[in-house]
C-alpha cells in the first residue's frame, strides 16, 4: 500500500465515522459539528485528488455555511437539547434496503466501466486546473448554459426566500 | 544553489541528507523535514505573537497619551512574559453545564484558523509554505474555521452573554465575508491568477494605486472579520461583559487574545501582499530572501498599525447599523466595483501602463463618488423623514 492509499483510508474512515455520528447523536449541536467534520473529510479527499479548488470551495461553502446552520440549530433546540423519541420509524428496513441496493447498483455499473480499475495518470507539471475550469464554465461550446441556469435557479430561490420572509407593513 | 539565495531548499536538502544518512526511508525523511519546517514557522509566529502583545499595548498607550508597559525589563519588553506566567498559573475554570469537548476545542480552532493562513503567505520569492493556485480563496476558507470556533465558544460556555456575543460575531463575519470575497477578486483580475506569489509578481505598480477603493473596502472587511473596533460588538463590554470568551480563563482566554493579535498582524500582511506589493520594494527582494522577509514584515507591521489606529480612535457602531452598512452599502458597492474593474480591465488590456493605471484609478474615484452621493441622498431623505415625524409630534 502506498502512503496515499493509507491517507485515503484514514480520511475515508474518519468521514464515514463522522457521518454516522451526525445521524446517531441525540444532541443537535453535536450533530451539526459532526457534519462539519464530515464535510471537512470530503474536502481532504478532494485535495488528495489534486482538486485544490474544489477542496477550498468545499470548506468555504459548506463549513462557512454550516456555522449558520449551527445558529439555527441553537435557536431551534429545546432547553435540554436532547430528544428522547426513537431515532428511527417503522420504515427503517426499507431505507436500509434502498441504500444497499443503490450501493450494489453503483458498484455493478462501475465494474463495467474500463476506467474503474485503472490507475490515474499523473497530473502534468504546470497544469492549471482553475483556468480550465473557468474557461469551461464560461465557454458557449461547453457549460455556460447549465452554469447560468444554476445561477438563475439560486437567484429565484433567494427571491422566493425574501418574499416568504418579507413582513408586509 | 547556495544557502543565502534559497535558504529553505538548501536547509531541507541538507536535513534530508542527514536523515537518509541515518538509514531512514527517503519518503519518511521528506515528511519529517516538511513537518519540522511547519513546526519552525509556527514557533517563530508564536514568539512574534508574544511581542505583538507588547507592541499592541505600547501603541494603544501612545494613542491614549500614556506611556504603556515600562517597568519590567527595558521599555517593558519582558512584560508579555510576566503576563504569560500569570495566565498559566491562573485557575483554569470550566463553567457548570458547559459542553466540555466543544468548550476546550474552540480556543484551539481559533488559534489554528490564524496559523493556517501562514501556509499561503509568500515570505520571499523562494520562501512560501505551499504554492497554492487558490491562495486567495484559502483566506476565506480559514476565516470559515474562525467563525466556527467563535460560535463553538459562545454556545458551549452555557452563558447567555457568551451566546449573544457568538451570534453577533457570526452575523458580522458572515456578512463582511461577502465584500471581502468580492475585493479579493480585484487583485485576481489584475494578476490573472489566485496564486499569492503571482499576485505579488504582477504588482509592478502596487494595486493600491490601481484600485484604492478595493484596498479600502478590503481593510474595512478585514477589520470586521477580526472583530476589532469599530466592529467589536461581539465583546461589547458595556452590554455583554466580554462577549463570546466570557467564561474562558487563563491560557484558554490567552489563546483567543493572542489569536486576535496575530490575526490582525496577518491581515496587515495580506493587505500588504494584495495591494502593496508584498515582499517587493524597488528590486530589493532580489538581493536576498532575508531582505524580502524584512520588507514583508515591515509592510505587515504598517498594515497592523493602521488596524490599531482605527481600533483606538473609532467608537463602536450599533449592530443593526453595522449590518445595514454592510448589506445596503458595502456589498452593492463592492459588486459594482468588481463589474467596473472587470470591464475596464478588458477595455484597457492593450493600453500603456500609465494609461491603464490612470484609467483604473479614475474609474475607482468615479465609483466611490457615485456611491457616496447615493448614500448621502438616502441619508438626507431618512433624516427628513425622522425630523418630519418629530416635528409633527412636537406640534401635537
Amino acid at each position: 500500500m502506498t502512503a496515499e492509499q493509507i491517507i485515503f483510508l484514514i480520511v475515508a474512515l474518519f468521514t464515514l465515522g463522522s457521518a454516522l455520528m451526525v445521524v446517531t447523536t441525540r444532541n443537535l449541536i453535536h450533530a451539526a459539528l459532526w457534519l462539519v467534520a464530515t464535510l471537512f473529510g470530503v474536502a481532504v479527499i478532494y485535495a488528495l485528488l489534486n482538486a485544490g479548488f474544489m477542496a477550498v470551495v468545499q470548506v468555504v461553502v459548506y463549513i462557512g455555511a454550516i456555522a449558520i446552520l449551527f445558529i439555527f440549530a441553537v435557536m431551534l433546540t429545546r432547553k435540554d437539547l436532547r430528544d428522547n423519541t426513537p431515532q428511527t420509524n417503522k420504515n427503517w428496513w426499507a431505507g436500509a434496503l434502498i441504500a444497499v441496493l443503490t450501493f450494489a447498483g453503483l458498484v455493478f455499473t462501475l465494474q463495467g466501466w474500463s476506467g474503474f480499475s485503472k490507475t490515474a495518470s499523473a497530473v502534468p507539471l504546470g497544469f492549471d486546473a482553475i483556468s480550465q475550469l473557468g474557461e469551461q464554465l464560461t465557454s458557449p461550446t461547453a457549460y455556460v448554459l447549465p452554469f447560468e441556469v444554476a445561477s438563475v435557479l439560486l437567484l429565484a430561490a433567494l427571491v422566493g426566500a425574501v418574499y416568504v420572509a418579507f413582513n408586509k407593513k | 544553489m547556495n544557502f543565502w539565495n534559497d535558504p529553505l531548499k538548501v536547509a531541507a536538502a541538507w536535513l534530508e541528507g542527514i536523515f537518509t544518512g541515518w538509514g531512514m526511508d527517503a519518503v519518511l525523511a521528506h515528511v519529517l523535514v516538511v513537518f519540522l519546517g511547519v513546526f519552525l514557522l509556527i514557533t517563530i509566529l508564536m514568539v512574534l505573537d508574544i511581542f505583538l502583545v507588547w507592541i499592541e499595548r505600547k501603541v494603544v498607550a501612545r494613542f491614549q497619551d500614556r506611556i504603556g508597559p515600562n517597568r519590567v525589563g527595558p521599555y517593558g519588553l519582558i512584560q508579555p512574559f510576566a503576563d504569560i506566567i500569570k495566565l498559566i498559573i491562573k485557575e483554569d475554570t470550566t463553567p457548570d453545564g458547559a459542553d466540555k469537548v466543544v468548550y476546550n476545542l474552540a480556543p484551539i480552532l481559533s488559534m489554528m484558523s490564524v496559523l493556517i493562513l501562514w501556509a499561503v503567505v509568500p515570505l520571499a520569492p523562494v520562501m512560501l509554505g505551499i504554492d497554492l493556485n487558490v491562495g486567495v480563496l484559502f483566506l476565506i476558507a480559514a476565516g470559515a474555521i474562525g467563525t466556527l470556533s467563535i460560535i463553538m465558544a459562545g454556545w458551549s460556555s452555557n452563558n447567555k452573554f457568551a451566546m449573544i456575543g457568538g451570534f453577533r460575531q457570526v452575523a458580522v463575519m458572515v456578512a463582511f465575508e461577502v465584500p471581502m470575497l468580492a475585493m479579493l477578486m480585484i487583485p485576481t483580475i489584475f494578476a490573472g491568477s489566485m496564486n499569492m506569489n503571482a499576485i505579488i509578481e504582477a504588482q509592478n505598480v502596487w494595486f493600491f494605486f490601481i484600485s484604492p477603493l478595493a484596498a479600502l473596502i478590503f481593510l474595512i472587511a478585514a477589520i470586521a472579520e477580526l472583530g476589532r473596533a469599530p466592529f467589536d460588538l461581539a465583546e461589547g463590554e458595556s452590554e455583554l461583559v466580554a462577549g463570546f470568551n466570557i467564561e474562558y480563563s487563563g491560557m484558554k482566554f490567552g489563546m483567543f487574545y493572542a489569536g486576535e493579535l496575530l490575526h490582525a498582524f496577518t491581515f496587515g500582511g495580506f493587505w500588504a501582499i494584495l495591494f502593496f506589493g508584498g515582499y517587493r520594494f524597488f528590486g530589493l527582494e532580489q538581493v536576498s530572501p532575508f531582505l524580502a522577509i524584512l520588507i514583508l514584515v515591515i509592510k505587515a507591521m504598517l498594515g497592523y498599525w493602521v488596524i490599531m489606529w482605527v481600533k483606538y480612535t473609532m467608537m463602536r457602531i450599533r449592530i443593526d447599523q453595522m449590518l445595514g452598512f454592510n448589506w445596503k452599502f458595502l456589498t452593492p458597492l463592492s459588486f459594482a466595483l468588481v463589474l467596473v474593474t472587470a470591464l475596464m480591465n478588458t477595455l484597457l488590456r492593450g493600453a500603456d501602463s500609465w494609461l491603464f493605471v490612470t484609467g483604473m484609478f479614475l474609474s475607482n474615484v468615479v465609483v466611490g463618488w457615485i456611491a457616496l452621493e447615493i448614500a448621502r441622498s438616502v441619508a438626507r431623505k431618512e433624516r427628513e423623514r425622522v425630523e418630519g415625524v418629530k416635528a409633527v409630534e412636537a406640534h401635537h
